[in-house]
């Protein structure tokens, strides 16, 4: 198994007035291809500022991060945006969809900062990873004609489409109610079968118990790293739950 | 960069944007329209007056007495007796930059056919007249050399005369019509000429050898102008200059001496026309520039509004891997997209308004390829200049904080 992410030794210190504020402080670990990583912790424990790091659109003060053997702390504002578009799938808490875009537009997108990719296979990649997600009957819905979790999937999709080594997910479910937050989770431990690696940011404990392992952070320090033996199906755990009565 | 996903891109959101794209568009549609309309109105309006001078015959120069004193009394120039036959004698055979030339002197009066009258002036002249003004004798004939010589009691007619003597549809050709007590017999009839840029009828006309009009008439000898017409208008000058020569050889007027004749030609009155003509335009033009100027400042704020309620969409594309050069030119293609929308819609308004004008006004209008081309640039322009500051603002936005803007 290839390594994905190797972080040595970082720390990230923010400006703020006169005064300097660690927001990571001497964080390193490695993830391996296929792992599933949940990094759980409060606000201010450093989570956002780390997966800013590893999604490559902020670099540490200090340490080396390595983004599938490239280095990333030297690279310029640009080469880190390439980067970006080719390794890393970002799924945000709020979807971040265009508005009054289709589906399929919206999954595209990453698509169109790429020359290599031509306008046939930006549309069969498209339509491939809106497959991946069950969405392959809404590709023409705009995405405020889509449900919450719909829209996620939207998002998951775009994620895929460029094929990362790595899906950056930060508080996924964040934004959805229950049962919709295990159907999406079931969306990423079937994507974490078939091979993807996936880094969850979040800060519910419950969501933990579905990832293959589980990184804790307090106050800029990792102070849990443990792999996950039995990894709970989120699909079982919807099943249980009792139906809503609309 | 790959430009043509860049304009797709761009496509896209202006087009799931419509309403508010169309009314940014239309600040530059109003602009560039009117730009047209009010350049084709002004040089419409010079190019109708231009041609109405030209009508009166555009190489024209008029010679008159003038600038006369009176024991220290300044005199009107129609009372100045300076002008003679033999200035006119000896212009006609010194000049080389005329072509044709007579002598002029007019009166007004009642003329008076039967039952009939009508207030006219009448003009006393040879027969390159019409020539020089650019009249032609529709029926009959001009009178010749022999009439002048003879001082024929004959005229030629406009048509406001015979509209006014002969309201029955009578026949004038051949008529003896009075003008004063004189008898005049009528020989032919100008075809119509309509009105001048200065309102002026020029069908009111009646015209008689110039012998006739000194002698049966005012019972004159000298000449009350000499009208004259230069080889082509560009010879205007020269023959002016060369005119004033002989005059001042004939009326041996020295050096430092006031001229006792004024000679100006209808080119310097076309000139003078043409600079007002132009500073309307002009004026025309910086008011429609102005409207074209607020259609830029109007994308300038919509694209400024468009970047910060776009904040989240700049953040995310970022984070998916576009660089602040793709965000740029995102935003600068889609004001360009705007403004040159704006301005092919405009040109296409403008013209068709520019068509329309003539036929619900009756203005004359003449469509400017220059304007067409200037507005264009100048729309594509004000499309990158105004788009320019606000793409670069979402250019540089840090996609951390933009992907969270809330």
């Amino acid at each position: 198994m290839s390594e994905i992410i190797k972080v040595e030794n970082i720390k990230r210190d923010f400006l703020v007035g006169s005064e300097t504020v660690h927001a990571i402080r001497d964080i390193s670990f490695n993830v391996t291809e296929g792992e599933f990583v949940t990094i759980m912790g409060a606000s201010g424990s450093g989570k956002s500022t780390l997966l800013n790091i590893l999604g490559c659109l902020d670099v540490p003060t200090q340490g080396d991060y390595y983004l599938s053997g490239v280095q990333v702390r030297k690279m310029g504002k640009n080469e880190r945006a390439v980067l970006r578009n080719r390794k890393i799938g970002f799924v945000f808490q709020t979807y971040n969809l265009l508005p009054k875009t289709t589906a399929l537009e919206n999954v595209e997108l990453p698509l169109f900062y790429n020359k290599t990719v031509n306008i046939a296979q930006r549309k069969e990649k498209s339509v491939q990873a809106l497959h991946a997600v069950g969405l392959e009957d809404r590709m023409y819905h705009r995405s405020n004609q889509m449900s919450g979790g719909q829209q996620q999937r939207v998002a998951i999709a775009r994620a895929l489409v460029n094929d990362p080594v790595i899906i950056l997910a930060d508080e996924a479910t964040g934004n959805l109610d229950t049962r919709t937050s295990f159907e999406i989770l079931s969306v990423f431990q079937d994507l974490h079968k078939k091979g993807r690696t996936i880094l969850f940011v979040t800060h519910n404990q419950e969501i933990t118990q579905y990832g293959s392992r589980n990184i804790v952070l307090k106050d800029g320090k990792i102070i849990e790293d443990k792999i996950n033996h039995t990894i709970s199906s989120a699909k079982d755990t919807l099943a249980s739950l009792p139906v809503e009565e609309d | 960069m790959n430009y043509k996903n860049l304009i797709t891109i761009a496509l896209r959101a202006l087009f799931n944007n419509k309403v508010r794209t169309f009314l940014t568009m239309l600040g530059i549609i109003i602009g560039v329209t009117s730009v047209i309309t009010m350049l084709a109105i002004g040089s419409g309006s010079k190019q109708s007056i231009r041609d109405e001078i030209g009508e009166m015959g555009s190489n024209m120069i008029m010679i008159q007495p003038g600038n006369g004193r009176f024991g220290g009394v300044r005199q009107s120039a129609s009372d100045m007796q300076t002008l003679k036959m033999t200035d006119y004698e000896s212009l006609l055979r010194e000049t080389n930059y005329l072509s044709k030339i007579t002598p002029t002197v007019n009166s007004s009066g009642q003329a008076v056919y039967r039952a009939n009258n009508t207030p006219t002036t009448i003009y006393g002249v040879n027969e390159q007249y019409s020539d020089i003004r650019g009249y032609s004798v529709d029926e009959g004939s001009m009178f010749t050399s022999t009439d002048i010589q003879k001082a024929a009691k004959v005229c030629v007619v406009g048509q406001t005369i015979v509209k006014n003597l002969f309201p029955d549809g009578e026949n004038p050709l051949g008529k003896n019509i009075r003008f004063g007590k004189i008898p005049l017999k009528i020989i032919g009839i100008l075809e119509s000429k309509g009105y001048n840029s200065m309102g002026m009828d020029q069908d009111d006309i009646l015209l008689a050898p110039y012998t006739t009009v000194q002698k049966r008439i005012l019972a004159i000898n000298y000449l009350q102008g000499i009208t004259a017409a230069a080889i082509s208008e560009e010879y205007s000058t020269q023959a002016i200059e060369e005119i004033t020569e002989i005059l001042q050889i004939n009326h041996n007027i020295q050096i430092g001496q006031e001229n006792d004749f004024n000679v100006r030609s209808q080119q310097e009155i076309m000139e003078t026309m043409d600079s007002v003509m132009d500073m309307m335009t002009i004026l025309l033009g910086c008011i429609a520039g102005i409207s074209l100027l607020v259609g830029g400042i109007g994308i300038m704020n919509i694209m400024y509004v468009s970047v910060t309620e776009r904040t989240r969409e700049i953040g995310l594309r970022m984070s998916i891997g576009a660089k602040g050069i793709h965000i740029l030119m995102q935003f600068l293609i889609e004001a360009v997209i705007i403004s040159v929308t704006g301005g092919v819609l405009g040109v296409l308004l403008g013209v068709g308004a520019s068509c329309l004008i003539p036929i619900i006004t009756g203005w004359p209008v003449s469509v400017q390829a220059y304007s067409i081309i200037l507005s264009f640039l100048v729309c594509t322009l004000t499309g990158v200049f105004f788009g320019w500051y606000p793409a670069q603002k979402a250019s540089r936005l840090n996609p951390i904080d933009a992907i969270r803007y809330e």
